[in-house]
């Protein structure tokens, strides 16, 4: 440090308690702030209530949102008070601030309080995620799971540039170009691919899982009500990505199994060459797709 | 400085002629030309393995590596080695003559280096905001409007890829260059020749990425992923040139600044005297040496599955896509606090100047920058959480994603408790500095909902993501080299630059980048995937919103760009030594700095951030020149 006597004029002392006219009004303005936005901004944040896995990542941007807005609101109010109170006049001479250098309470008060809510929030997450799965891809080994998977129906994703293409294990192999998924069921998707990478969202589900060429790639899901909702592609998988989206539907039971029967009788005609050899003139096929060596392969159960 | 002046000026064209830049140009086509045709005669017409097109990929690679190194040649990058071989003695110094020619040559001047950085950035800087505005121009209508989807995605991967590649060096390349032997009290780097070699290296690659066009572009963004990237044709390859061409600059550049830093500070510079600025580019030098390698291992393993027929990619021959997701964001994720880093250096730095206090929590500032650069190495999973990788380690990627804002927050502390009752002046760099704060604010806020996994699938891929980063890259980085520009290039030329624009400048560009990107968090959760040519017909109303507020934060850079070449160039308003009344050392310099930058090496007696402690202490040591090293 300079060891020379101060010659720079000093500061006027200032006596007002400018921390706590902070701290008060920061903990004014997020009293009032933080519970409007938990009860009006959070359920707003998408991908809403189609599915129990969507609620849950709703109800997570709930908290997280709740959580951030005090932090945003402590910016705001310290931020606001510090440029007006302290801004130097544009007349006014160069005068130097009070030489502070540090204050260990401070510190020490910044580091409990972020490293506390950093924890929770990672708690927090760990939670909301090994509950029901979110309704992310998990791999082959999934490690959440909802409560009745046991018994979810199966539906397997295959992406190819540029579409998907959904098989029914338990329909004798079914495929459509179209998703139908049953109302008010557990669901349990195989995502993979047979060239590159892409991924399949179903957007307002708030299901999302890459598929990787040669892996399996498992997500639950456990549907509501009726809904239409979109399915993209969220991995850039070349020259017509953009137009790899179509629709998906979740219908009630009964109107799932019509549907399926339906889509039998036209798969009928087409059914004996698709279940003869290769060698036989039949085209290379198999109940699901079963992905390289090194990624798993969904068990085809009845049913 | 003045015996040179006295030395007559040869003719022009005998400038000319010489290792410089128009030989490198000449030598580099040549070489080019060489590479092409001598790996035609080689390789045969086609081994392509996926790719239909009848060129073959070895004469790509060839010809590009044949042109970089005769552009290199031509530049006069052999000259030294061979001189050195044939015994001529050692020489630390090159071309450090005044007049134009050194900003077209190697030049061992840091300085120079430092302004050569600067204009060639800044050039490329501007290409990859043209492709920006050329992305926002398409997405106006909900259909493919303007461009075809292969060129709509060339624009896309060109954008990110050059502003990834070239802002790496950002702020490292102009300004730690340029300031760093200055605030350690050197007179040059460690390595003056790897300096303008580094320099010279990413001026070629940035050439390479933008012939991409001439080979049909490339799908794959800035990513590359295979097996995508195995399928792309010959325009792929220029995107793998240029990145592992930056990844060897970057290295260099890193090694060179963390070799400078510890090895030629002056005396009395211990670790707690170290201006903040130097330790936020020791930090970003680290994650440079130790990530930017894995990005060129893993671009020659790419360049190998494209060329060789290798496999290491491509799962139907046995490889994996994993790995290259692995491998990429190992690189991917230090790669952006590569970014963001220097960043936080320069608002510490300038804080304290603009508000006459002290940095506040000087030890809690470096424990942060340190603390980002560690754990930036043990989050690189959360890009791939939802891909079906190791689904048991999410809660720790999590965990260690959501610990990195400790450190972070460190930075916030320092900042905000330093201009805490200081007396604030709203200068141009102050302001870009402030703008720092509420725009790393959001973006450091949006990424707490990328990180928690449940919250992730959604957001995961989408637009929501590309607004995360665009906040914490563009409105972090991009805000904070601006910051750096209006604060330091009247130091590095000598003349002003005009403060009422640049205050137009600054306002402009923080309005119309928060009304660019903060939408896009809602078109990212209404559904709308990055790099897509299509969308939603609902979500036109957003996008176009966020077009035209492009469109005018394109405006905003037009208005600097003419401020910056109007107050350069013509105005030339002389710049006084200290206008920022700083204690740093380099403002104890005359501007520009002269090419020794001391007379005497500087002898430090405490930190530059004593303000309201006394007097600043002088610590140039006026006296003889003590001639050259």
């Amino acid at each position: 440090m300079a060891s020379e006597p101060t010659t720079a004029p000093t500061p006027p002392t200032d006596s007002t308690n400018h921390g706590l006219r902070v701290v008060v009004a920061w903990l004014v303005l997020s009293a009032i702030t933080t519970p409007l936005v938990a009860v009006y901004v959070g359920p707003l944040i998408p991908p809403g209530n189609g599915s129990v896995q969507g609620q849950g990542q709703v109800f997570d941007n709930q908290v997280m949102t709740s959580l951030v807005t005090p932090i945003l609101c402590l910016l705001a109010v310290f931020f606001a008070y510090a440029l007006i109170q302290f801004h130097a006049k544009r007349s006014e001479a160069l005068v130097d601030g009070p030489p502070l250098r540090n204050d260990s309470r401070v510190q020490i008060l910044w580091i409990v309080i972020t490293t506390s809510m950093v924890l929770f929030l990672a708690g927090f997450g760990t939670y909301e995620l090994l509950k029901d799965g979110a309704g992310g891809g998990q791999g082959p080994n999934p490690i959440a799971f909802p409560a009745h998977h046991q018994s979810a129906f199966q539906v397997q994703v295959i992406g190819q540039q540029w579409e998907f293409t959904y098989r029914y294990p338990s329909l004798g192999g079914l495929e459509s170009s179209d998703l139908y998924l049953p109302a008010n069921r557990d669901i349990e998707i195989h995502v993979t691919s047979l060239d590159v990478v892409h991924s399949f969202w179903a957007v307002e589900l708030g299901v999302k899982a890459d598929a990787n060429p040669g892996v399996d790639n498992i997500a639950y899901l456990q549907t509501k009500g009726p809904m239409t909702f979109h399915v993209r592609c969220a991995e850039l998988c070349g020259l017509w990505h953009g137009y790899m989206f179509n629709n998906g539907y979740v219908v009630t039971q009964r109107k799932f199994n019509a549907w399926a029967a339906s889509q039998e009788k036209i798969y009928a005609a087409i059914k004996p060459f698709m279940d003869k050899p290769p060698q036989d003139g039949g085209a290379p096929y198999a109940h699901s797709y079963l992905p390289a060596p090194g990624g798993g392969s969904p068990q085809v159960r009845a049913g | 400085m003045t015996e040179a002046a006295a030395v007559p000026r040869p003719p022009l064209w005998r400038q000319l002629i010489g290792f410089n830049l128009l030989t490198g140009i000449v030598l580099g086509v040549g070489g080019w030309y060489a590479g092409w045709f001598g790996a035609h005669a080689i390789a045969g017409t086609s081994i392509a393995y996926f790719s239909e097109s009848d060129y073959n990929e070895v004469s790509v690679f060839l010809a590009y590596i044949g042109g970089v190194v005769g552009f290199l040649v031509g530049l006069g990058f052999l000259n030294y080695p061979i001189q050195r071989l044939r015994g001529y003695p050692p020489s630390l110094r090159e071309k450090e003559t005044q007049g134009w020619t050194r900003y077209f040559s190697l030049c061992t001047d840091h300085k120079v280096v430092g302004i050569q950085y600067l204009w060639g950035i800044g050039l490329f800087f501007f290409v990859g905001g043209l492709n920006a505005m050329l992305i926002r121009t398409e997405l106006l209508r909900p259909n493919a409007q303007v461009f075809p989807a292969g060129t709509y995605l060339t624009i896309v991967g060109v954008h990110g890829t050059m502003m990834m590649g070239i802002m790496s060096s950002g702020i490292v390349g102009p300004f730690a260059n340029y300031l760093i032997p200055i605030m350690i009290g050197a007179r040059r780097m460690a390595f003056p020749r790897i300096e303008s070699f580094t320099f010279w290296l990413l001026m070629a690659a940035a050439t390479i990425l933008q012939t991409t066009v001439f080979f049909g572009g490339f799908p794959t963004g800035w990513t590359g992923y295979a097996p995508l990237s195995n399928q792309a044709n010959a325009g792929m390859d220029c995107y793998i040139l240029f990145f592992a061409l930056v990844g060897i600059s970057m290295t260099l550049l890193g090694l060179n600044m963390v070799a400078t830093i510890l090895t030629m500070r002056a005396p009395g510079l211990t670790w707690t005297r170290l201006p903040i600025f130097v330790w936020g580019i020791l930090s970003t030098a680290l994650l440079m040496v130790l990530a930017a390698p894995v990005l060129v291992a893993t671009l020659s393993m790419e360049a190998l599955d494209r060329t060789a027929q290798t496999h290491f990619f491509i799962p139907a021959a046995g490889g994996s896509s994993y790995l290259y997701e692995n491998l990429f964001w190992i690189f991917g994720h230090p790669e952006v606090y590569i970014l963001a880093l220097p960043g936080f250096g320069i608002i510490l730095e300038l804080l304290p100047v603009f508000s006459r206090k002290p940095l506040w929590g000087y030890r809690l500032a470096v424990a942060g920058l340190l603390g980002v650069t560690l754990l930036s190495w043990f989050v690189w999973q959360h890009h791939l959480f939802v891909s079906g990788i190791n689904g048991d380690l999410r809660p720790f990627y999590m965990l260690s994603t959501e610990l990195i804002s400790i450190p972070t927050g460190f930075t916030f502390l320092c900042g905000m408790m330093t201009i805490w009752r200081g007396h604030i002046r709203f200068t141009v760099p102050m302001l870009f500095c402030l703008a720092w704060f509420f725009n790393f604010l959001l973006g450091g806020l949006s990424g707490v909902f990328l990180s928690d996994t449940p919250s992730d699938v959604t957001t995961h891929g989408s637009f929501f993501s590309m607004a995360h980063f665009h906040y914490t890259i563009m409105g972090g980085l991009v805000f904070t080299f601006f910051a750096g520009i209006y604060y330091w290039v009247p130091k590095m030329t000598g003349f002003q630059i005009n403060e009422r624009l640049g205050k137009i400048h600054f306002w402009t560009m923080f309005i119309f980048f928060n009304s660019t990107f903060a939408p896009l968090f809602a078109i990212g959760f209404l559904g709308q995937p990055r790099r897509v040519v299509t969308y939603p017909s609902g979500l036109q109303f957003l996008n176009d919103w966020v077009s035209v507020s492009a469109f005018c934060l394109g405006i905003s850079m037009l208005i600097f760009l003419f401020n910056l070449v109007w107050s350069l160039a013509f105005v030339k308003k002389p710049a006084e030594a200290n206008p920022w009344a700083s204690r740093s050392i380099e403002f104890q310099l005359p501007s520009p700095v002269p090419v020794h930058n001391f007379d005497r090496i500087p002898v430090f007696s405490s930190d530059p951030y004593g303000y309201g402690e006394g007097p600043a202490p002088s610590w140039v040591p006026a006296g003889a020149p003590a001639g050259r090293e």
